[in-house]
């Protein structure tokens, strides 16, 4: 395809609270069909969608926590997560789950998906877009 | 809207995928596939399993890409592929196999 | 290059107006819409916060909100410009992108 753009989904939201999490997400998986470029960006309470150790069998909502492992299959393999959110909330790296994506163009390499970066970086990251979701 | 499985019914929705995904058994998997026409063979197992055990690990059906990526690792490229897919599954792979593997419509399918 | 943000909830609900200029690169715009159109206030707790970002950024309010909420225009910063819904289309043809805060 020769017009690729640069898509941003924007998450900022607790996962369980509001629909919001599993809509972004949801889109997401949809999209990557379209083949774009695409990134996902976690910020403000959007953090705590990636922590580890959800169990929702008490709430009767589905976990759709695994699914951020699943990205990688759908070449979705760009996850900016701001260090300030995390710190603000008391978390850290370690706090996360880890979300890894096979590399097709260095021999199927696992790597990481997840990309720390300061709240300035996401800034960046942000202005870098041709398309903004927010969620 | 149910199938019958030796005498107890399981629910299903308008298009024929199970309403309780608890509710799967192999003998169900045998029930929907007579409905969609297909006679179950090794082959249409070994896509049925690989579909229950990524939904186990990730909560959601593969991308027909990667269920086919898959089937190429394990099977061989002669098997990795949309044609020998659709021979298997001739109303689409993710849609007739997902319903078959007791799993949820696929995610971006319409 | 620049953006255009919008804003929709109020500063004293949500952290998103607080978050959003925290994220703007210089030259960006920000519209504040619906219940956003609070963190405009002139006499509120936000009211320093946002006159200071307002030097590297072009701050707008949706003017038919701040009307509907009865927020006269001598209680909204001076920084701040009303818009009407023209205007904002304009806002959103003029720069390159544009990202909601909700």
């Amino acid at each position: 395809m020769s017009d690729v753009k640069k898509f941003l989904y924007v998450n900022r939201k607790a996962p369980y609270g509001t629909i919001y999490a599993l809509e972004s997400l949801e889109v997401v998986l949809i999209g990557a069909a379209f083949e774009q470029d695409v990134s996902l960006a976690f910020l403000d309470d959007g953090v705590f969608q990636l922590t580890k150790g959800q169990n929702t069998d008490g709430i009767g909502i589905k976990n759709f926590s695994p699914t951020f492992r699943a990205l990688g299959d759908f070449e979705v393999t760009k996850l900016y997560v701001e260090k300030d959110s995390l710190e603000e909330r008391g978390l850290s790296p370690d706090d996360l789950q880890e979300i890894m994506y096979e590399d097709e163009d260095d021999d199927w390499e696992e790597k990481p998906s997840i990309r720390l970066v300061s709240r300035a970086e996401m800034a960046d990251v942000m202005a870098d877009q041709d398309v903004v979701l927010s969620f | 809207m149910a199938y019958e499985v030796n005498g107890s019914t399981v629910e299903h929705d308008e298009e024929g995928y199970i309403t309780n995904l608890a509710d799967w058994t192999k003998e169900l998997a045998d029930v929907i596939a007579e409905t969609e026409e297909i006679d179950m063979n090794e082959e249409h197992w070994a896509v049925v399993n690989f579909l229950r055990e990524y939904y186990d690990e990730y909560q959601i059906a593969p991308a027909v890409r990667v269920l086919i990526k898959a089937i190429k690792k394990e099977m061989g490229p002669e098997k990795g592929n949309n044609k020998y897919m659709y021979e298997l599954f001739p109303y689409g792979p993710a849609k007739q196999a997902c319903k078959i593997a007791g799993l949820p419509k696929p995610t971006g399918c319409v | 290059m620049s953006t255009l943000h919008t804003v929709n909830k109020s500063p004293f609900a949500t952290q998103t107006l607080m978050s959003c200029l925290n994220h703007c690169k210089d030259g960006d715009a920000v519209l504040m819409i619906e219940d956003g159109v609070y963190g405009a206030l002139a006499n509120s707790g936000m009211a320093d916060f946002v006159r200071a970002k307002s030097a590297s950024l072009a701050i707008y309010v949706m003017s038919p909100d701040t009307a509907a909420r009865g927020l006269a225009e001598d209680k909204l910063l001076g920084e701040v410009s009303g818009v009407d819904y023209a205007g904002f289309v304009d806002l959103v043809a003029k720069h390159d992108r544009t990202q909601s805060w909700l």
